[in-house]
């Protein structure tokens, strides 16, 4: 303490610099200090780890007939599975690509024409769209439809009408067998 | 500061006030702010609002506390723990039926109570940051109820939770990661029910902090009063005790027989059915609305049906739905006339009667399907929201010829009572 009043002292007239100095470098670093030490708090929010094991789930086609849409669930959210018949193949092959809000071929959408993987969440504001049960209303291009504000997606799982941004998204998933895939 | 109230006659019950209070001077304070407390002769039923908003934030509180000790914040074990306070906690289902009403009626208290300072211009100076207060605490409301709402799990709780927490998703960039940090996993689950549980509990408390903010500030200058003209003296107003305390008081029990009959008659009034099946991420109900004191905001988020300069539809949706909030923020500065109350205006006192009118409108289309002649009318509603705010309120300011103000508010008292002075009804104008 008697050194740095006697250093202040000392220094004179720049004594208010080199305060000035300390308290904007102290400052600073107090407030890195404060921002770094608040990141803990905020990631611990962030999915724990054993939230992102849970990261795959297998699903046997075999049983499912040409024509069948199926749900099975994976990280929580439903994915669609739909056994496309060829008719559905052929109008998701035939549209426009340009045309679409969310220009994708159906090839960049599946790996086998016939089944279709998608998470079953609408990109809109996140609600299960219907058309994946017998009866559900699949909107008119005989593909989803969402029924919390209207979004109507095609065979492919494309945006077609209604607020939704982006096309049903395609998770990561392999075929492990002719009739067998994993997905996540 | 350290000197006794007058009021307080000398005892040894007041020789212990006069011990405390000169060291924390509470009863003073008390004495200051709710007794001797100044405020305007022609105070009408509109003012009640807001002490009537306390009271109910209080009834929140306690029945929250009490509702949290039988609770049980896990997603496999929330929605039954909610039927047991139904079904088997002793006085289980009124806690509940007082919570869930309670909220209902804090907000449409605060929407009445807000309305009020809108037509009577109570934002003007000097009580520009009293009006901000307010406004943070009706944000601080809207967060509490929507958490709370997803605390019963039920399948409305779960898609409220999911829709609400997908407006994120709407920000460039990093809109997903953020959904995803709300969440605390991939979709809605346990983590988020968790967390809304621990914010659900804490933001009251917050609320209660604004609130003491705001009533500091409505001290600093006095109530505003139904002729926007300030209190000059003695000769304009009345103390707080008796006068306000016996009104409030009557106001309170006209509220609590409202309340009482949605408790004990029609508890399920404002409540969605859907919410008593136990919350389903694999099924979304075929028609999600909000509580009804949410669904103007949601009407709006809806209306964006189009992309407008560029700007994707969803996002623009989110950002004038929570505009139609925060432009609230900017009313004391928008409103560019000097008249603060709208008996005055000519023109204004009409505006101001057609903004609730379309706030009503607005809540009828988020309650309906968003189909057809609906979605029109929520686009037209919208427009003139964002209209009233951003070109009528600046604009009515500049070109209206307001009517002559009274001299005083104790002369207009005076005038409409047949000049029989104190004794005519300080309510009558």
């Amino acid at each position: 303490m008697a050194d740095l009043a006697q250093s202040q002292v000392t220094t004179g007239h720049d004594g208010g610099t080199r305060r000035d100095f300390l308290i904007l470098t102290a400052g600073a670093l107090a407030g890195v200090g404060a921002v770094v030490s608040v990141w803990p708090f905020v990631d611990s929010l962030n999915p724990a780890r054993d939230t992102l094991a849970l990261s795959t789930t297998e699903v046997d086609l075999a049983p499912v007939q040409v024509g069948q849409r199926l749900t099975v669930a994976w990280r929580g959210k439903p994915i669609f599975i739909d056994h496309r018949p060829p008719e559905e193949i052929k109008a998701a092959q035939e549209v426009d690509v340009a045309s679409l809000r969310d220009p994708q071929p159906d090839s960049a959408r599946v790996k086998k024409p016939e089944w279709l993987v998608m998470i079953g969440v609408c990109t809109h504001l996140g609600c299960i769209p219907l058309g994946n049960k017998t009866g559900d209303d699949r909107g008119p291009y005989g593909g989803w439809f969402c029924p919390c504000h209207g979004s109507i997606y095609d065979t492919s799982g494309r945006i077609r009408q209604g607020p939704a941004p982006l096309n049903l998204i395609v998770p990561p998933y392999d075929f492990t067998s002719d009739t067998a895939i994993k997905i996540g | 500061m350290a000197v006794p109230p007058a009021s307080i006659p000398a005892s040894g019950f007041s020789r212990l006030i006069r011990w405390i209070d000169y060291r924390l001077p509470f009863v003073a304070l008390l004495e200051h702010d709710l007794v001797e407390y100044p405020t305007p002769k022609n105070l009408t039923y509109w003012w009640n609002f807001g002490s009537l908003a306390g009271i109910f934030l209080v009834i929140m509180i306690v029945t929250g506390v009490v509702l949290a000790m039988h609770y049980t914040p896990h997603a496999d074990l929330a929605f039954d723990s909610v039927e047991r306070i139904m079904r088997d906690v002793n006085y289980g289902w009124l806690l509940r039926y007082i919570h869930m009403n309670g909220a209902s009626m804090f907000f449409l208290i605060v929407y009445i109570h807000l309305f009020r300072g809108l037509y009577y211009g109570s934002y003007k100076y000097p009580r520009e940051l009293l009006w901000i207060l307010g406004v943070v605490i009706l944000l601080l409301m809207i967060a509490t109820a929507f958490m709370g709402y997803v605390l019963p799990w039920g399948q409305m709780s779960y898609w409220a939770a999911t829709v609400i927490t997908n407006l994120f998703s709407a920000i460039p960039l990093v809109g997903n990661k953020i959904v995803t940090l709300l969440w605390g996993g991939f979709t809605v689950g346990n983590p988020t029910l968790n967390r809304f549980f621990s914010l659900h509990y804490l933001l009251p408390f917050v609320i209660v902090a604004v609130v003491g903010l705001h009533l500091v500030a409505l001290h600093q200058h006095g109530s505003n009063n139904p002729l926007g003209i300030d209190m000059r003296g003695p000769q304009d107003s009345i103390p707080f005790h008796p006068y306000h305390t016996i009104k409030d008081s009557f106001g309170l029990c006209v509220a609590l027989l409202v309340f009482a009959f949605f408790v004990f008659y029609a508890p399920n009034f404002a409540a969605s059915a859907d919410n008593y099946i136990p919350a389903n991420p694999m099924v979304t109900p075929n028609h999600i609305v909000p509580e009804w004191y949410l669904l103007p905001y949601y009407a709006i988020l809806r209306s964006i049906t189009f992309d407008f300069l560029g700007i994707p539809s969803k996002l623009l949706g989110v950002l004038l739905s929570l505009g139609s909030l925060v432009i609230l923020f900017f009313v004391p500065w928008l409103d560019t006339s000097r008249v603060r109350s709208a008996r005055f205006r000519p023109v204004y006192r009409w505006v101001a009667w057609i903004l609730p009118i379309d706030v009503i409108a607005l809540g009828y289309v988020g309650s309906q399907p968003p189909a057809g002649f609906v979605v029109t009318l929520g686009q037209i509603a919208t427009f003139y929201y964002y209209l009233h705010f951003l070109i009528l309120m600046p604009l009515i300011g500049k070109l209206e010829r307001p009517r002559p103000l009274p001299i005083s508010i104790g002369t207009a008292v005076l005038e409409a009572s047949g000049g029989l002075g104190a004794a005519g009804p300080a309510e009558r104008h």
